[in-house]
């Protein structure tokens, strides 16, 4: 008896029967047990009097039982033989259009209420609008309410159009749309004979039916990893959630941002071995080679590596009473992954009433506009319309710590610029490392450490005898030069020192960009 | 993968995630049916390496026998370092449900228990195995919950939490509370055991069991300050939903002897788990109230 799980958003506005409608689905599938009915009816608020409000299941807090509305993201949760179910339960009033981003992040699906009495409010678009940005590919338009418009057929198919007309136009997946009432349960569990000409399922039959598997499956494989599982000297493995894709025993990988390849040998879990790990499942990787891999680094195939950039383009919903300011630094949590990095620009608003684009400088709570950042240090990512975890990150203030907004990922910045002039900063970008010149005396070990270093992706050549203007060639190419004789005094004596040590000294140095991200506090770009 | 393959995954994510950024976790350990699984999660997020983290354990010492005996032995059958932390001077006042009332001995047992003890071990991060469809105001919660240096949580002022993207910094003496069973319900908690052969406390088995009949519900006759006057112990086939203190435990009446069997009675039961946990019910929103002052 194998269970699928489906994750669906709600939100709506305080009375137009969302809480209704979830405690509905609660209580006709028996997701509430009686001594929680029982104590719903004792609560001291019941707003609808006389029979038990099935609003009252849903709404959790004791501010908001006192106010008689929702004010926070709840989670909801209900089975059917066939599936689980879990609601993100989010208010419709627009300054909480934090809590609906934060309830669609995780959603497959979005059910978006609309009072026929009222047809298309903007509290409407604007949920179709968050929900679709957060990446969320199928849409359920519940028309609500319609006992009170005597199920009049003419009014169901005037919001259909005009709906799904916005619906195209946001550029949003086509949307199931059924004509309801969550009160009496007309068309919620069971098909209603109140509605002989609605032709489509009703809600729970398709709730329970839709392919909302997203297509992470087809994507290209990403493991960012968490942690490196290492109890003994023989055992050394990359512990992650797959966060899309599908890896293979034997197949070709490349580990980021050291660019190292190898092969996969095992695939361990608690319960076995396996010989795949398909997107969701947490596994523990080992590989052929010892390559240096730590926490916040991404294995992917060899042959369908992301996006590596500090700089890009990204939709942002801000979430926090303090404005986002260009220019001040962030950390930026993407995946496995904390960097630092700064707003370099906020480019527009989103307007989410009238959906157009607004000039702005910056976001103020519960704005969404795009922004353009630059990390200081690469991330390896995918688009979020390609990949909702690997093109997805989190801003949180270094200072009081608060998470201050959202972030999906919409392209690489600044192609226009790389035009011109390579700049200093791109070229260590690219390659990991600043420019230097480095001694050793002894040619052997200078071409050990040149491979040690070109393996990791850098751009080093052993050139003997150094030239007269050695530095400067190695600041114009971006180069580590390796010279065994003739050095200048500014450059960085290694001989004597095995090659891993000589490589610790150039982290230490901060000529090679260290994989962990040791942040200090006040640390700039 | 099915919804347990799922639930399973997700929160493997969440301890490795805190295995990985705080610099001392630690696993709040009750001893029941859901800090069973997720041991038994920490265990599969790290394999084949050990749960790089202890476990705690908050005793109010009017636990039931069975589940220390218990404890001690799972904890050694896995090689788990286990940490026990009473509030000893408030058991030397004489602290008990009958003395000083549910609510007061619950804040003195467990939440300043609790609190005490993740001081003691300067903990930034402390995983609970409460879930989300318990009670109401858990719904709300994060699956990182933040907690200010009084350990207390502020239900408006949640840090947003996004795809699965967590937020862990902490300044000194704040830390998290951790909750990798967020998403799961009794009846996948009940599944999982089932289907992973996880063992449990045998008091979640029915078999007859010395009880105080007292209105519709069952109390252990374990705790004899329990007692009152002119009621008599009789033997009583049943089993415990959720295992708390002694005195505070009801029992109730079932034939469920399997897990098996349990799963069936899950699936007909329409009384939801913790009513039978005294401590709820003293007070309209009682759950919210002790969480803002640091209870689990």
């Amino acid at each position: 008896m194998a269970m699928t799980l489906l994750r669906f958003s709600t939100a709506g506005s305080v009375d137009d029967g969302k809480s209704t409608l979830i405690g509905r689905l609660l209580y006709d599938s028996k997701g509430v047990y009686e001594d929680q009915l029982a104590s719903v009816a004792k609560a001291s608020v019941n707003s609808s009097g006389g029979v038990i409000d099935l609003a009252l299941l849903t709404d959790g807090l004791r501010a908001e039982r006192e106010q008689g509305i929702t004010i926070d993201v709840a989670y909801r949760y209900f089975s059917t033989p066939k599936r689980k179910f879990i609601i993100a339960d989010t208010p419709g009033h627009e300054q909480y259009t934090r809590n609906m981003a934060t309830g669609a992040s995780t959603a497959h699906l979005a059910i978006i209420l609309i009072d026929a009495r009222n047809g298309v409010l903007p509290q409407s678009r604007r949920h179709a609008f968050i929900a679709n940005l957060l990446g969320i590919r199928h849409f359920v338009v519940a028309i609500n309410k319609m006992d009170l418009v005597d199920w009049d057929r003419a009014v169901y198919e005037k919001i259909h159009e005009e709906f799904t007309g916005f619906l195209h136009k946001i550029g949003a997946p086509e949307a199931v749309f059924i004509p309801m009432s969550a009160r009496d349960g007309d068309n919620v569990v069971e098909l209603s004979p109140k509605t002989p000409w609605f032709t489509g399922k009703a809600l729970l039959d398709h709730l329970e039916t839709v392919n909302a598997d997203e297509d992470l499956a087809a994507a290209p494989a990403r493991l960012p990893v968490q942690y490196v599982v290492r109890p003994d000297l023989n055992f050394r493995g990359f512990a992650g959630q797959v966060a899309s894709g599908t890896f293979r025993v034997g197949e070709e990988v490349l580990a980021l941002p050291a660019r190292r390849r190898s092969k996969i040998t095992r695939i361990v879990t608690w319960n076995g071995d396996l010989e795949s790990a398909y997107a969701q499942q947490s596994v523990t990787l080992c590989l052929a080679d010892e390559i240096d891999i730590s926490r916040g680094d991404l294995i992917v195939p060899a042959d369908q590596a992301p996006h590596v950039a500090r700089r890009f383009r990204a939709n942002c919903v801000w979430m926090n009473a303090t404005a986002l300011e260009p220019g001040r630094s962030y950390f930026i949590k993407h995946t496995s992954h904390q960097v630092r990095g700064v707003i370099r620009s906020v480019n527009f608003r989103m307007d989410v009433n009238s959906l157009e684009r607004v000039g702005a400088s910056r976001l103020q709570l519960n704005e969404i506009g795009e922004i353009s950042i630059q990390t200081h240090h690469p991330l390896y990512f995918d688009h979020y319309a390609d990949n909702r975890i690997t093109g997805a990150f989190i801003i949180i203030d270094p200072l009081s710590n608060e998470t201050l907004g959202a972030g999906m990922i919409t392209g690489i910045e600044g192609k226009e610029e790389v035009r011109g002039q390579v700049s200093e900063g791109e070229r260590s970008a690219r390659f990991g490392h600043k420019a230097a010149v480095v001694l050793v005396e002894d040619t052997g070990s200078a071409y050990l450490l040149e491979r040690e270093l070109f393996d990791r992706g850098a751009n080093v050549a052993v050139v003997g005898v150094a030239p007269a203007n050695s530095a400067s060639l190695a600041v114009a190419g971006g180069m580590i030069l390796i010279v065994t004789s003739g050095a200048a005094a500014s450059a960085i004596d290694l001989s004597g020192l095995a090659t891993h040590e000589a490589v610790q000294h150039l982290e230490r140095r901060g000529v090679l960009i260290s994989q962990e991200e040791q942040l200090l506090e006040g640390e700039g770009i | 993968m099915d919804h347990l393959d799922l639930l399973e995954a997700e929160s493997i994510h969440i301890i490795r995630e805190v295995a990985a950024e705080f610099q001392n976790p630690v696993m709040l350990y009750s001893i029941g049916k859901d800090s069973s699984v997720m041991v038994r999660l920490a265990q599969k997020a790290f394999f084949p390496g050990r749960i790089p983290f202890p476990l705690l354990h908050i005793d109010t010492k009017y636990k039931f026998q069975e589940m220390i005996t218990f404890r001690d032995e799972f904890c050694a059958s896995i090689g788990a370092r286990l940490i026990v932390h009473t509030n000893q001077a408030a058991i030397d006042g004489g602290a008990n449900p009958i003395a000083i009332g549910t609510q007061k001995c619950c804040g003195l047992l467990k939440t300043r228990a609790l609190l005490d003890g993740l001081a003691a071990g300067g903990y930034d991060a402390a995983f609970g195995g409460a879930r989300r469809d318990e009670e109401k105001s858990r719904a709300k919660e994060r699956v990182y919950s933040f907690r200010d240096e009084f350990g207390q949580w502020d239900p408006k002022n949640q840090r947003p939490e996004l795809w699965n993207v967590y937020n862990a910094r902490v300044d000194k003496g704040q830390h998290i509370r951790v909750f990798p069973l967020s998403n799961w319900t009794e009846l996948d908690v009940w599944q999982y055991i089932e289907r992973e052969n996880i063992p449990i406390v045998p008091m979640y088995y029915a078999k007859p069991r010395p009880m105080v009949v007292r209105g519709g519900s069952l109390v252990s006759a374990e705790q004899e300050f329990m007692l009152l006057p002119g009621e008599k112990t009789e033997m009583v086939m049943c089993r415990m939903r959720s295992l708390g203190c002694s005195p505070c435990t009801g029992a109730i009446r079932s034939e469920a002897d399997t897990i098996e069997k349990i799963i069936d009675e899950m699936k007909l039961v329409r009384r939801s788990e913790r009513e039978n946990r005294v401590i709820d019910h003293d007070q309209e929103g009682s759950m919210e109230i002790k969480k803002r002052e640091g209870y689990f």
